[in-house]
């Protein structure tokens, strides 16, 4: 490094000692200014805004965060309390529950599906739509492995990855030699319970309550991320040569037969549960109970009965199975939360204020005097 | 004889200083790139995630960064390569005449052999290690100049072995057939041992024999050497090792924080990872139906132990690359701020300033001892003939430069010999020499004749004085501006042109100078035949021996010295006498009995000269200015305000050291005392240093073997009767002044410590007649002691030592060479610019630096740690909880901007008030601003934010559970790109839609609003509490900018502001003994513009040991 310097000093020395041979001191006064540009970035002006943290900006502050928190916060826990909401487990692990039998007697292998019927009151009716979901704990959706145990080309409708799918897929990926189709443990463990809901009247009829199956999805996953290969044009021929994941009782193109843009991979169903959960214990949306013209409630308060196909066994891992029927608000569902949350911090930020005024007056002498020691 | 040699494998000249070549580049440089712990640890990492059951992250999170990292690396050390490869080549293709089968033929330097025999111009460079043969000069005599090899500007004489120098023409050289054995190629410069065998005989050969490659050929025709050593076995290339690299203590406390965090890192992956082995196997096991575990795993432990992996993957980002890089971008902006600045621009040498090192920008924020050389750093070198006083009447007003600007003298129509240069104010000195007034005529008589100049007449009338020290060379032009023409000399006599009319003395003696004398003086015979002795000296010593009818005079004259030296000038008193022809005849026989004297002849000269010099008739004095450079009075008091010591160490002599203290105000007479420590043993220095010590501080503790108190052999300072509270009195001011020798005992191992304590009690030390060496030895001391950041600032190759072992060195880069440049991390062209390169750009430097790290440490951790929180939710599974895209793009996209900014452009108060406020500078002496407590504040807050960013969305998430993965920070950057890239690659953008669909819900505002709320509430309280009780002198000054536009600073003027008070000794003249008896004994006159090389030669056997052992007596030639 130094040599080099050294090095190639001594050329610019040589290359002077030329120069001033021929010509002494001829071009000292040509000799090109160093002098740096006075541009403000250069010399290190550009405008800048230096908040100090003043006693006449922190409190306001203080008072404001407060005072625009309070108010959201009672917002919001009012609006969360308007909310209904009614849950009901049928897991099953009671002997008492109706779904008792179906939980122990669970085997993979059975073709025949076990029905049971939850009844519960709605003490209050539900106003406007309706949205009914349902509930696992202790279910790891958001394990590394199961996560990325997916293949979103297939998802896609790519017909390679059809045929061939990733191997994150693993050990979902082939059954008996044939793809699956979709692969992947997400797939694989998908949700199969079929829940219906029935309004019980005063004389005992089990009214059918209409649930919308569509419109649960994402647009973007609807429309953009999930497609069928090669169209939606009948879906058996498409699906050839794949298989249907393990654990599935029916394959993909069955899984709503009757309506061709919710079925195969764009069933909406399955692009719910294809959403994965970011915690154990998560709600996911079923269906949504439409409002009805005029002035009933959607659902009005009264008995009724929930008929469960009951397919998904989570006893083995204590898991837990819920239904939740819930109405909402501008903010989304029921969350007590938040309002919560907004009211303590406001009012921390008022008392904050209010502690620091008291201090900044108490102690604060020499701030008048402003003297800077040197 | 190339045949013979070629057996002997000799290394050829061509030298290399590059790295790499083509080929071999990219192995080479990712091999050295490797070596950093860093990277290597990132290519660990990315070995790692190309494991798929570990692989939490995909590979190219890490890839993108390193890849990044590694080609500007490589782009960088590309250029620098590329600029040595070219600089080689020039180097390589210089053309040079080798002797070849008896005719001169032009070679390549690259192609020039061992054993060769070259021959050199005038001018040229020395192509490789020479033995110097014969040269065009008589006797084989050659000079050079070794400014590329130490900085000295001065030519050193180079002789040939006798044998060889009568080899004159290429016929007989070319038939030269000599057997050089020598020692193996090593870098000491100043010494070659070696035999040269020839015609049977042997001949002893020395680095006198030698011409090194990097020299130059100067006033010498032509000269033929022998090649010795070639290309990389030449001293010049041996000398140039690799630099010793500065890293600053941040960066040290960086890589200690790094080693921390990664050890913490590992802690969190050991928890993680038995909490994976507890999951999987309580909960994970039974999961299996619907999760079975992947081929490989079959247990929980196994599971636990790839966990560990994944999580350092996924939180490797604590340590990430991007800081380094990081550190170096901005350390590189402040470089550059540095090299932009307009105000430290000097537009007279225009040099604008320049960061030679990038690395050690924010040190300069933390200095706390300042080394200073003296001359060229503090001075200007230049000695300006300021003020006389002649026969009672002073003379020559001093220049204020903010009143009225005085007409300079034009003495051209007087006196068409007069230097156009030469400066003087006051026209009535003029008027009396005009008048001819006997009493002036005789005072620059005296200036005319009694000196050691050497002149050179290149044509008619245009004079070049060579003076070997610069205060001679003033009096000489000023006397030669007044009419008093030096004009030549010879052994015995002395042409002068006195008003015009040319006048020959005959020169009988020169009383030369030393430094006990402390005056010269000649004895020359004027063409009337009058015999008169000429004396200059101290005014201490030359009034003490004038005519006791002088009393009256003297008085004036003391009072007229006091004056001057008052004024910070160098004084020197004048005066001759008369002598009868008689008298002369007795002290000349005297004299020559005493230069016969075998023994004790010093002592016998003295006292003959001694003898003569008595009943002086004063003639007046000289006060000479040594011009201090601009503002360095202003700088020196600003830093000193700063807390910033300042050292001034120099080779100049005691009188003229102390002088400088005095007239750039770091000795003041405001002190309570100037402790002077000038002892020759080791006993006396420690008994001055423990009078000193003593008197004004904690005394140090007893020595073990109390040596019984001796009076000390050099004046013991005069000192008051120590003050009885010790404590009290360490607030009062006291100065030490150091010898050169004295120091050397100061710096033994065992009187370190007492050194160190007492000279750093002090408010300004000045160490004198020190060596290069010491001046190094001094830094080490105070670095080994104090643990302080020290910066050693100075300008010629004598500070080179010093400014390489100082933590930062700066070079300022005046007229005596580049060596201290080249060996320095800062270079401006004025002292001045220190304040501005410390309390400016070190100050911006240190905040900006430590701001960026607690920002970068913050945001770091308030990101990783999220990953850790959410391990308690997901199995332990390594899952992220950001998209993996946010997560590479973290830290090299979205947070590199803000973090770069502040830490480039970032200023807590504009750069006048750093100025006006020196305080502002103490936080970094104290390293307040990122030490590892604020390192654990940032922690801790960046963890206080991390559960923050989780846990507020997860008690949100926890009541409403919707599918969403909690995305508080994500960027709402793409949306309808990311659908046209998710068409293209499905695998690679899962997040698509996920921005429009949550970013719709107001739920996730008002978590967003919550947890910034929440984040930033109590460190907002926090700050304010201690911004208003305990406010920081920066924010103070912030605050009283709003309050009060208008504050400044009591204005420190005053370019020589009198200093009243005790008279000191002015007299200060850089001079050297023994230069009289070289102008009588006539050796060199032939070569008189060579008299000062030849003499440095001639005195020391080789230049560099000039250098080095420049101890007490010399230092007229290595001028610092």
């Amino acid at each position: 490094m130094i040599a080099a310097m050294m090095a190639s000093s001594y050329n610019a020395k040589e290359e002077d000692g030329h120069h001033s041979g021929s010509s002494s001191h001829g071009g000292a006064g040509a000799v090109k200014s160093k002098k740096p540009d006075n541009t403000a970035f250069k010399q290190q002006r550009l405008p800048a805004w230096q908040p100090i943290l003043t006693a006449g900006t922190v409190l306001p502050a203080f008072f404001v965060i407060g005072l625009i928190f309070i108010p959201i916060g009672i917002g919001l826990y009012v609006t969360s309390n308007n909310i209904k909401e009614f849950e009901v487990d049928y897991t099953g692990v009671d002997i008492n529950s109706p779904c008792y039998s179906c939980a122990k007697n669970f085997s993979w292998n059975s073709t025949q599906s076990c029905v049971c019927s939850v009844n519960f009151t709605l003490e209050q009716p539900f106003e406007s739509n309706v949205f009914m979901y349902y509930g696992l704990s202790n279910f790891y959706q958001n394990h590394r492995r199961y996560v990325k145990s997916r293949d979103d080309s297939q998802l896609n409708g790519d017909l390679s990855a059809l045929m061939n799918p990733s191997k994150e897929c693993e050990p979902y990926r082939t059954n008996d030699g044939l793809p699956i189709a979709p692969c992947g443990a997400i797939a694989n463990s998908l949700f199969n319970d079929t829940l219906d809901l029935y309004y019980v009247d005063s004389n005992s009829t089990k009214t059918p309550i209409p649930l919308a199956k569509k419109g649960i999805a994402w647009w973007t996953d609807k429309h953009v991320k999930f497609r069928n290969p090669s169209g939606n044009t009948n879906l058996t021929v498409t699906f050839q040569g794949t298989t249907k994941p393990v654990n599935w009782r029916k394959p993909v193109y069955e899984l709503d037969p009757s309506e061709a843009d919710n079925n195969g991979f764009i069933n909406e169903d399955f692009i719910v549960w294809m959403r994965t959960a970011a915690l154990p214990t998560f709600r996911k949306l079923y269906r949504i109970i439409q409002k009805k013209s005029g002035t009933t409630p959607t659902l009005p308060s009264g008995r009724y009965i929930l008929d469960i196909t009951y397919n998904y066994p989570v006893l083995s891992f204590d898991g837990r199975k819920r239904m939740i029927l819930s109405t909402i608000s501008w903010m989304g569902g029921k969350n007590p939360f938040l309002g919560i949350a907004y009211i303590t911090v406001g009012s921390i930020c008022f008392f904050l204020g209010v502690v620091l005024l008291i201090i900044h007056h108490k102690y604060d002498t020499r701030n008048n005097s402003a003297d800077i020691p040197n | 004889d190339r045949e013979y040699n070629e057996k002997f494998q000799y290394a050829s000249n061509c030298i290399m200083t590059s790295k790499y070549n083509i080929i071999t580049f990219l192995p080479v440089n990712l091999f050295e790139q490797f070596q950093e712990v860093a990277n290597t640890y990132f290519l660990f990492l990315l070995i790692l995630q190309l494991i798929p059951q570990i692989s939490s992250l995909s590979w190219f999170t890490t890839i993108v960064p390193l890849a990044l990292v590694l080609s500007i690396t490589a782009v960088k050390d590309a250029t620098d390569d590329y600029f040595r490869h070219k600089s080689d080549n020039q180097v390589n293709n210089r053309q040079s005449q080798v002797l070849i089968r008896g005719s001169l033929q032009n070679e390549k330097w690259m192609n020039v052999r061992v054993g060769d025999i070259i021959k050199l111009e005038n001018n040229q460079f020395v192509a490789a290690d020479l033995l110097l043969l014969s040269s065009s000069e008589p006797h084989g005599l050659c000079y050079i100049e070794t400014a590329e090899l130490d900085g000295e500007t001065n030519m050193k004489v180079r002789q040939s072995v006798s044998v060889t120098s009568e080899l004159g023409d290429p016929n007989n050289l070319a038939s030269f057939d000599g057997e050089v054995v020598c020692e193996p190629p090593n870098n000491k410069l100043d010494r070659f041992c070696g035999t040269l065998y020839w015609r049977e005989k042997k001949y002893t050969l020395t680095n006198q024999n030698m011409l090194l490659r990097g020299c130059v050929l100067r006033n010498t025709e032509a000269c033929y050497g022998l090649v010795i050593f070639a290309g990389p076995d030449t001293k010049l290339m041996q000398n140039s090792g690799r630099t010793k690299f500065k890293r600053t203590s941040i960066d040290r406390l960086m890589n200690t924080l790094v080693l921390w965090i990664f050890g913490f890192l590992v802690c969190m992956g050991v928890i993680l990872a038995v909490g994976n082995a507890v999951w999987e196997r309580e909960v994970g096991s039974l999961f299996q139906s619907y999760l079975p575990w992947d081929p490989p795993v079959d247990n929980f432990l196994f599971s636990a132990f790839l966990s560990f992996w994944s999580y350092v993957i996924i939180l490797n980002t604590v340590v990430p690359i991007s800081l380094y890089v990081s550190v170096e971008v901005i350390r590189l902006g402040h470089s550059y701020f540095i090299n932009w600045d307009q105000q430290m621009f000097c537009s007279q040498c225009n040099t604008a300033a320049e960061a030679r090192t990038t690395t050690l920008n924010e040190e300069l924020g933390q200095v706390e001892y300042i080394f200073s050389d003296k001359t060229g750093t503090l001075t200007q070198n230049i000695m300006s003939f300021n003020k006389c006083s002649i026969n009672g009447q002073t003379y020559g007003e001093v220049t204020d430069p903010l009143g009225p600007q005085q007409k300079k003298l034009d003495f051209t129509p007087f006196n068409p010999l007069a230097d156009p240069d030469f400066c003087f104010y006051d026209d009535t000195l003029l008027e009396s020499v005009k008048v001819g007034d006997l009493h002036t005529h005789e005072f620059f008589r005296v200036l005319s004749l009694c000196h050691t100049v050497m002149s050179e007449e290149k044509s008619e009338g245009e004079l070049v004085y060579k003076a070997q020290s610069p205060d001679e060379g003033a009096l000489v032009t000023a006397a030669r501006n007044f009419g008093f023409v030096f004009r030549s000399r010879t052994p015995g006599t002395i042409t002068t042109t006195e008003m015009g009319q040319t006048v020959t003395y005959s020169l009988l003696a020169i009383l030369d100078f030393n430094n006990i004398r402390k005056r010269m003086s000649v004895i020359v015979r004027s063409p009337e035949g009058r015999i008169r002795l000429y004396c200059k000296g101290a005014d201490t010593v030359l009034l003490e021996r004038l005519h006791p009818c002088n009393q009256e005079l003297m008085n004036i004259t003391s009072d007229h010295l006091n004056e001057y030296a008052a004024d910070g000038l160098r004084t020197l008193a004048l005066a001759y006498r008369d002598l009868s022809e008689d008298e002369w005849e007795a002290w000349s026989e005297s004299h020559r009995c005493a230069d016969k004297a075998t023994d004790c002849r010093e002592d016998r000269l003295a006292a003959a000269y001694e003898e003569i010099e008595q009943d002086m008739m004063l003639l007046g004095a000289t006060a000479i200015e040594d011009k201090l450079q601009e503002g360095v009075p202003e700088t020196i008091a600003i830093l000193s305000l700063a807390n910033i010591k300042i050292w001034v160490l120099t080779g100049d002599k005691q009188e003229t050291a102390v002088n400088i203290g005095y007239s750039c105000k770091m000795l003041t007479d405001d002190m309570t005392e100037v402790f002077i420590i000038s002892g020759h043993t080791v006993q006396s220095v420690r008994q001055e240093l423990r009078s000193g010590g003593g008197k004004k501080l904690r005394c140090p503790p007893p020595p073990p073997h109390p040596p019984p108190p001796p009076p000390p052999a050099s004046p013991p300072p005069a000192s008051p009767s120590p003050p009885s509270n010790l404590m009290d009195n360490i607030s009062g001011e006291f100065a030490l002044v150091i010898n050169g020798h004295s120091l050397a005992h100061a710096l033994e191992a065992d009187m370190e410590g007492e050194f160190v304590s007492t000279a750093c009690a002090c408010k300004a030390v000045i160490c004198c007649r020190v060596t290069p060496l010491q001046k190094a030895q001094v830094v080490e001391l105070i670095k080994k002691h104090k643990k302080a950041v020290t910066l050693a600032v100075g300008d010629g190759a004598n500070d080179v030592s010093m400014i390489k072992s100082a933590h930062i060195g700066v070079g300022i880069s005046g007229q005596e060479g580049i060596q201290a440049v080249l060996a320095s991390d800062y270079s401006f062209s004025q002292f001045r610019f220190l304040q501005r390169l410390l309390l400016v750009h070190g100050r911006w430097s240190y905040l900006r630096m430590c701001r960026f790290l607690c920002y970068f440490f913050y945001k770091n951790f308030a990101f990783t740690m999220v990953h850790f929180w959410f391990g308690f939710f997901c199995g332990f599974s390594a899952q992220t909880v950001y998209d993996q895209y946010f997560i590479t793009l973290y830290n090299i996209v979205y947070t590199s901007l803000p973090v770069l900014a502040m830490g480039i452009f970032d200023q807590d108060v504009p750069d006048q008030r750093s100025l006006e406020y020196p305080k502002l500078y103490e936080p970094g002496q104290l390293n307040l601003l990122f030490n590892k407590r604020e390192f654990f504040i940032c922690i801790t807050q960046g963890i206080y934010t991390s559960v923050v960013l989780f846990f507020v969305p997860y008690a949100v998430f926890y009541f409403y559970l919707t599918v969403l993965l909690p995305c508080t920070k994500r960027t709402p950057l793409f949306s309808l790109p990311v659908q046209t890239l998710f068409r293209i690659f499905p695998n690679q953008f899962h997040f698509v839609g996920s921005a429009q669909s949550t970013l719709l819900q107001p739920v996730v505002w008002l978590t967003i609003a919550l947890a910034t709320a929440i984040c930033i509430v109590p460190v907002l309280a926090f700050r304010f509490l201690k911004l208003d009780l305990k406010p920081q002198l920066s924010d103070t000054v912030r605050k009283n900018k709003l309050r009060q536009k208008k504050r400044k600073m009591v204005g420190r003027n005053g370019r020589l502001g009198a200093r009243s008070g005790s008279r000191r000794s002015g007299y200060a003249f850089a001079h050297q003994e023994g230069f009289g008896e070289l102008i009588t004994s006539g050796k060199n006159m032939r070569l008189s513009s060579l008299a000062l090389a030849t003499f440095a030669s001639k005195h020391s056997s080789s230049w560099i040991d000039t250098l080095q052992h420049s101890t007490s007596m010399n230092n007229g030639f290595v001028n610092d």
